[in-house]
């Protein structure tokens, strides 16, 4: 008649996992809060160059991208294989640009204008004649802050 | 008769539904920023400005041709020299009376710049220049003004410019900010970024 009686056998008790959901939905949200959706289908081949003076790029929402390179294997047989710019989700033209620089300024808040800034993300491979043609046409639209998108590392791996 | 409980909902699947999600977040995140070389495009002038006149000494050009060569100064140069040479050039200093540079420590060769203030680097491209050229050529120009920016607020101040820059960019720095503007600006002064693109040849 012992009241004290050992609880059967020594083995191990099972691993709760109660708190499992907890833990897990603990990363979901902090990955909800850190995503950031792509907004662009990439349409064009886009190897960015190597560079090591570079300077972040924060603040997502007051930058402006353009693509530019050759059409990714399958749309070269609509677009073409000479390089080319993209804006948003389709294949533009140079004279585009200002009209999607405009737009862009529009759909922002007035007073973060002036900080609006344009991404060149463009690959390596283009001929540089593009790139002047893009430049030149930022600057009739008086978007004069640009960045080079690059990957960092050695100039040499270019 | 014994009075019936409400049945308890199954919560068995709750992890699996988060889980679920979690994969779904963790494939659509980017959580890198970009980065790359900032530049500023200079506004369209007029056409009837009289473009300033400026000593052939004064200027540094650089031009890459279609087949992404390299020359400086009219001579063939490889991209590793290019940093040395531009900042030989920048930090000449052969200015005398008012155009004398106190802080250089270049050769003060006659035949180069008077002072940082003066000297303009001149980059010329093709149109069939590659982009991976020009941002080569790009990043080691950025790379001999940032050079030398260090080093001087190095010796003024006890800290990378680079750092300093940094700091005053960021929203969450605690310190005093005028203050450190204001040095910034100081170095800025001392070499000023003078890179001149014409528009490309060919």
């Amino acid at each position: 008649m012992s009241k004290f009686k050992k609880k059967k056998g020594g083995e191990l008790p099972a691993i709760s996992t109660a708190s499992l959901p907890d833990i897990v939905f603990m990363l979901l949200f902090f990955f909800m809060v850190a995503t950031v959706m792509r907004q662009n289908t990439l349409m064009v081949q886009n190897k960015l160059p190597y560079a090591d003076q570079v300077e972040k790029l924060d603040k997502k929402d007051l930058v402006m991208y353009i693509y530019a390179g050759k059409p990714s294997p399958r749309y070269q047989q609509s677009a073409g294989t000479e390089a080319r710019i993209q804006l948003n989700d389709k294949f533009a033209k140079v004279s585009e640009v200002q009209q999607f620089i405009y737009a862009e300024r529009e759909s922002k808040r007035e007073e973060l204008v002036p900080y609006l800034t344009t991404a060149l993300k463009v690959d390596v491979e283009t001929n540089m004649g593009l790139v002047s043609d893009i430049k030149q046409e930022l600057r009739k639209a008086e978007a004069l802050k640009i960045n080079y998108t690059t990957r960092t590392g050695e100039v040499s791996k270019n | 008769m014994a009075k019936r409980s409400a049945p308890e909902v199954n919560a068995g699947s709750m992890a699996d539904i988060a889980f679920l999600l979690l994969i779904f977040f963790l494939v659509t995140t980017t959580i890198e920023t970009d980065r790359g070389i900032s530049r500023k495009l200079p506004p369209i002038q007029d056409e009837n400005v009289e473009p300033p006149v400026i000593k052939q000494k004064n200027i540094f050009t650089v031009i890459v041709n279609r087949n992404n060569d390299l020359l400086v100064e009219d001579e063939l140069m490889q991209l590793k020299d290019l940093r040395k040479a531009a900042m030989d050039f920048l930090d000449n200093g052969a200015g005398t009376g008012d155009d004398a540079c106190t802080y250089c420590q270049g050769a003060k060769d006659p035949t180069s710049s008077d002072n940082p203030e003066k000297a303009i680097i001149s980059l010329v491209n093709d149109r069939k220049t590659e982009y991976r050229t020009y941002i080569s050529v790009q990043n080691e120009l950025v790379a001999a003004y940032n050079m030398l920016r260090n080093r001087e607020a190095r010796r003024m101040y006890g800290k990378d410019f680079t750092e300093m820059e940094g700091n005053l960019n960021d929203p969450n720095f605690k310190g005093n900010k005028a203050q450190l503007e204001e040095r910034v600006n100081t170095i800025k002064e001392m070499y000023p970024q003078k890179l001149s693109e014409a528009e490309p040849k060919g």
